[in-house]
């Protein structure tokens, strides 16, 4: 799947390696900013109060 | 098959690319755990930071021109909308190198959806106002949500924890932690663990969980009223106390 992906970029290979460089960068920020906080609201929801009941 | 330059050229085949599907799956996994338990709380920390700043900066301009509070007669505002931040936690003891100085908002209630997981420190809403005789108590995460309470084990006896509200600083003194059970709710009493005694001090109490990333206790910080400063347009960094006055400069 990769090195299918790494075929049809175009360009010599540091071209190709700057594309995915940015490509990564890109996908990474959008984890972080948008994706990991959503994914959040879904897991282990943490309790710090205290009360009654649980 | 062989491609321009001779080398055998590996064709696409069904394991190749679930096997390959299922490393960037594992990769996102701890992505998402090393965001979630490290990386978020900088970057989180960072915007409350900022967030608690501005809110500061509000304070000052409303407060501008008007006569500051009397540091005699504490002043005890009354209890906002729930999810409202009213108020900024300042620790001298959290602050971090590398990190922005600790200042952190602090909402009404302790919803988990309106105020904790939207990064404050909640008050809850049973206790008392900061300043009152009583307990004002508040909750955050220990990590997570900006982790607000990450440090709350490393306080000090004597530390002090400040209260910052539209009026000015609140200082409180650290006394003692404890360790308790999620259902030991009198920890938040008027006189914390002794139900129906009427308060004549003035507490504050922070609650969290408690070991790191569990929550089958919770870590308790008690601390005890000191002072009132109030914020005064006239004096240095609005009357901020000069323990704390750092905070501010990024706030100019």
């Amino acid at each position: 799947m990769y090195a299918a992906l790494w075929r049809v970029l175009p360009g010599p290979w540091w071209v190709r390696l700057l594309i995915v460089l940015v490509a990564v960068a890109a996908i990474i920020a959008a984890l972080v900013f948008w994706v990991f906080p959503w994914v959040q609201t879904f897991v282990a929801p943490q309790d710090v109060t205290v009360r009654t009941s649980h | 098959m062989r491609s321009a330059n001779g080398r055998p050229r590996r064709r696409i085949s069904v394991v190749g690319v679930l096997g390959e599907v299922l490393i960037t799956a594992g990769v996102l996994v701890l992505m998402f755990l090393g965001w979630q338990l490290w990386l978020q709380d900088i970057i989180v920390g960072g915007q409350l930071h900022d967030q608690a700043l501005q809110q500061s900066q509000k304070w000052d301009a409303t407060k501008a021109n008007t006569k500051p509070a009397s540091s005699t007669t504490i002043p005890v505002a009354k209890a906002p909308a729930n999810a409202q931040r009213f108020a900024n936690l300042i620790v001298p003891r959290w602050n971090q190198a590398g990190q922005p100085l600790y200042v952190r908002p602090i909402a009404q209630g302790v919803g988990a959806s309106a105020v904790l997981n939207k990064n404050n420190l909640g008050h809850y809403p049973t206790t008392q106002m900061p300043g009152d005789v009583g307990n004002f108590a508040i909750a955050a995460h220990r990590s997570a949500y900006g982790g607000n309470l990450h440090l709350i084990h490393q306080l000090h006896v004597g530390d002090h924890i400040y209260v910052e509200t539209i009026d000015g600083w609140y200082q409180y003194s650290f006394r003692n932690l404890q360790y308790v059970q999620p259902t030991e709710v009198g920890v938040i009493d008027p006189v914390p663990e002794v139900p129906g005694v009427q308060a004549v001090d003035r507490m504050i109490t922070l609650t969290s969980c408690n070991p790191f990333y569990s929550t089958a206790e919770r870590i308790i910080a008690y601390g005890d009223f000191d002072k009132f400063i109030p914020r005064d347009d006239a004096k240095p960094d609005h009357g901020a106390p000069a323990e704390i006055a750092d905070v501010y400069e990024g706030k100019k």
